[in-house]
């Protein structure tokens, strides 16, 4: 433990092509890669499945069965493929990505899906009532109303592939795991725990900043934020819905897979 | 698949799975068995869930190889030594349930709870005997979550020479191979279903009464 502590405090350590601040920064890259992919993905699918109320349950099905795939069997499997498939860079970055990809979906679909499907029907057929297509009902009514959940199925999905983006220096891709698995193979037990602290350390600020990105990104008919002159339908069916004692804002859904 | 690989290797095969079952297994239980006492502090005493439930999200955020890398610092272990990760994986079941176990308490109808004190149930008993069982199919669905999640993160054990079946992942990388990273895969699927059958069926037996109402 004062060897990682010796460790992280020198400063050789730190700069540098292998240093932290390199190792961090393609940590973070593959991290956000990967999630705005996933986002991209899941987001859209998940709110076609939530606004139509099809095909829910392949919905739940797939993310039990992702959750008890283990990532790193999967990430080897691509990687040994993509060794033989591809040549270059992109022959290790690009099965690490999809892996990564994979993992961060269920998450987010679901809880897209969920946040959607739980939207009070009062509220729907306000917004129906007050002339708004599907479309709108979607993007002004049922997507602000299910951000909260959407946000902690992106914060779940984030500290997978922190995760899992660890366990990619396996097939040698860079990242704070390098230091994790250099560490291990050369005896170096400071080494590892020094990577293994930076690694909790950025998955716990990187989940903390993004509760703060998701509470500024929730209308704030929801939260109670601030007060506004002037309170959208939506806002007010919520608000009601809210002094009723309704549980539409419970945040946590901790229940995702994890790595 | 090279089925001729798997033959010649079905001894080693077969004690890795062995040896995954149990470091999958224990900690869902001993996990599982901490969160129920915390879980009830947690729903009785109201101060007490904020805190619980704050350090259980945090415990929960730590990726679980750097637990397995650090708790050896920690427990004055050796880092190959399997209770690094029985120690991990029961923090980690325990951060996800001890939520789940106070939520599902909570979730048990206020006038199921009066019922039971007017007919002079005293606190320990009502929960025991009433509040739990009634909690136990919430209960259960997280243990399902719980146990699923355990078999995937053991084999990331494999990278510290943990031996289980993440191994056949390394070996597979090493050598080139397709066939023990397959054969990894489809064995992890399958303690993960045993696991979740396993859970079900308990659950089933241990609520004879929701059947009853469902066949109505």
């Amino acid at each position: 433990m004062t060897g990682a502590w010796d460790w992280l405090t020198t400063g050789a350590n730190w700069s540098g092509a292998s240093g932290v601040w390199a190792r961090l920064l393609e940590h973070l890259w593959y991290t956000m890669l990967a999630l705005a992919v996933a986002i991209v993905i899941a987001m859209p699918i998940g709110a076609a499945i939530g606004h139509t109320g099809r095909a829910t349950g392949l919905v739940s099905g797939l993310a039990n069965a992702l959750r008890a795939l283990p990532t790193l069997g999967l990430l080897i499997l691509l990687a040994l493929w993509g060794l033989s498939t591809f040549k270059g860079d992109i022959a290790l970055l690009g099965p690490a990505i999809t892996v990564l990809v994979i993992l961060a979906i269920p998450p987010i679909l679901s809880n897209t899906y969920a946040g959607i499907a739980a939207v009070d029907p009062a509220a729907r057929d306000a917004a129906i009532g007050m002339g708004m297509t599907g479309r709108e009902v979607l993007a002004k009514v049922e997507l602000p109303v299910a951000m909260p959940l959407i946000m902690s199925g992106i914060r779940s999905a984030f500290l997978q592939v922190v995760a899992t983006a660890t366990i990619a220096a396996v097939v040698s891709l860079g990242g704070l795991g390098r230091y994790v698995i250099d560490g291990y193979n050369q005896q170096d037990y400071s080494k590892m725990v020094a990577g293994a602290l930076l690694v909790a350390v950025l998955a716990i600020v990187g989940d903390r900043i993004l509760a703060l990105i998701g509470y500024f990104m929730i209308s704030p008919g929801l939260t109670g934020r601030k007060v506004r002159a002037r309170a959208t339908t939506a806002d007010m069916v919520v608000a009601i819905r809210q002094e009723g004692g309704s549980t539409v804002l419970e945040p946590a859904n901790q229940a995702g897979a994890r790595s | 698949m090279n089925w001729n690989w798997l033959n010649r290797n079905t001894d080693q095969i077969l004690s890795w799975l062995l040896a995954h079952l149990w470091l999958a297994a224990l900690p869902t239980l001993l996990g599982l068995l901490l969160a129920l006492p915390l879980g009830a502090i947690a729903f009785r005493y109201r101060w007490s869930y904020a805190a619980l439930i704050t350090v259980a999200g945090l415990l929960y955020t730590i990726p679980s190889i750097a637990l397995f890398v650090v708790l050896p610092g920690i427990l004055g272990t050796r880092i190959l030594n399997p209770l690094n990760v029985v120690v991990a994986l029961t923090l980690f079941t325990l951060a996800l349930l001890v939520r789940v176990v106070a939520d599902a308490l909570d979730s048990v109808p206020p006038p199921v709870r009066q019922s039971a004190t007017a007919m002079g149930y005293r606190p320990i008993r009502s929960l025991l005997t009433v509040q739990l069982p009634l909690a136990i199919p919430v209960i259960g669905a997280g243990l399902r979550v719980a146990a699923v999640s355990n078999v995937s993160l053991v084999s990331v054990a494999a990278l510290l020479g943990v031996p289980q079946l993440g191994q056949l992942f390394l070996v597979g990388f090493q050598l080139d191979f397709y066939t023990p990273i397959i054969a990894g895969i489809v064995l992890c699927l399958l303690v993960a279903a045993v696991f979740d059958t396993i859970i079900l069926v308990a659950v089933r037996l241990a609520t004879p009464w929701t059947r009853a109402v469902s066949h109505r």
